[in-house]
């Protein structure tokens, strides 16, 4: 039985089953028998090392840089790295959606927020040495105790299913689908959140005369 | 663990370590949360943990389900909500700011209004 007989198999039984543990696969092909070897998984490698100690560094630099400016900005390059990530992981319109919305929209408001109620190149005072000490020690615990539980569940084996690209034309027809495990009814709830906050961020912010 | 090792540069990318990255976002946004003094940093913060739970309700999606989008479509929604709770929470930034000129959390009680006084028996 060769292996694409055997992936094939896996990807029917786990389609609508719970989570079982299944063997890892040490080289794998994808469903159209095209074999993944050593170039492209070290090219892989590579850049999801860049891409993590990108997130990794500016993320902690983000929440402690004292001017507010430079804090967007390196939030603006986590959310890149991190659209990085889900174009490794095959997701290519999530890769879109988060580049647009999050890094090319969402870091627009924040910057137009940011030059809104600050004067440019002001310092932020540093916050009492108790409340940062505080906030070191919980986040530093809960880091510890989720690390403690990624850390005992490695042996845990899972198959990593050599996908192509998401579909484009599958995530339409699954958005806007009535069917089971289809997401029309999500989408139009979104669309009246949508329409709420536009209306309440307008009747907030609006100069009151 | 052994295996892992082993397995660390001539195998895909293991799930752990996209864990670990986000893991890491998610706890800087929790130290950014409760120490900073700035509304705006604040909100950066929460962005930081938004965007971690993100990462791994993709990552979980891709690894153990991959014939099935509940991860993906999930942190699809979870990026429109983000960006509707963001809208709201600078338009609010920005009128606190037209009445008090500054946006620091410790000068939020400015905002209330001065009560009588009423000695309470």
């Amino acid at each position: 039985m060769s292996i694409v007989n055997l992936l094939k198999l896996f990807q029917s039984v786990t389609y609508h089953s719970s989570l079982i543990t299944q063997h890892y696969i040490p080289f794998f092909c994808d469903l159209e028998n095209k074999l993944y070897t050593g170039s492209n998984i070290m090219a892989q490698q590579i850049i999801f090392y860049i891409l993590a100690l990108i997130i990794a560094v500016f993320s902690i630099m983000a929440v402690t840089s004292k001017r507010l400016i430079r804090s967007a900005t390196y939030l603006l390059f986590v959310l890149l790295a991190t659209a990085g990530l889900f174009l490794i992981m095959g997701y290519h319109y999530l890769f879109a959606v988060q580049t647009t919305v999050y890094a090319g929209g969402i870091m627009v408001l924040y910057i137009f927020a940011v030059l809104l109620t600050q004067k440019p190149g002001e310092k932020i005072t540093p916050e009492p040495l108790k409340q940062r000490v505080l906030a070191i020690v919980l986040a530093a615990a809960g880091f510890l105790f989720c690390g403690y539980i990624i850390v005992n569940n490695f042996n845990r084996v899972y198959t990593y299913v050599a996908l192509d690209e998401m579909n484009t034309k599958f995530v339409g027809q699954t958005l806007m689908g009535t069917g089971k495990f289809q997401y029309l009814l999500p989408f139009e709830v979104i669309s009246v959140l949508l329409l709420a906050c536009i209306v309440g961020a307008i009747m907030i912010a609006r100069k009151r005369s | 663990m052994a295996d892992l090792i082993t397995n660390f540069f001539s195998g895909p990318i293991p799930m752990e370590a996209y864990l670990v990255i986000s893991l890491i976002m998610f706890f800087a946004g929790v130290y950014g949360f409760l120490s900073r003094k700035n509304l705006l940093m604040i909100l950066i913060s929460v962005e930081l943990i938004l965007n971690a739970t993100d990462i791994n309700f993709v990552v979980f999606n891709r690894y153990l389900y991959p014939g099935q989008l509940e991860g993906f479509f999930f942190a699809l929604f979870t990026i429109a909500i983000s960006a509707c709770e963001t809208a709201v929470a600078i338009a609010i930034v920005i009128n606190i700011y037209r009445n008090l000129n500054n946006v620091e959390v410790d000068s939020l009680n400015e905002l209330k209004e001065e009560s009588t006084e009423q000695p309470e028996s």
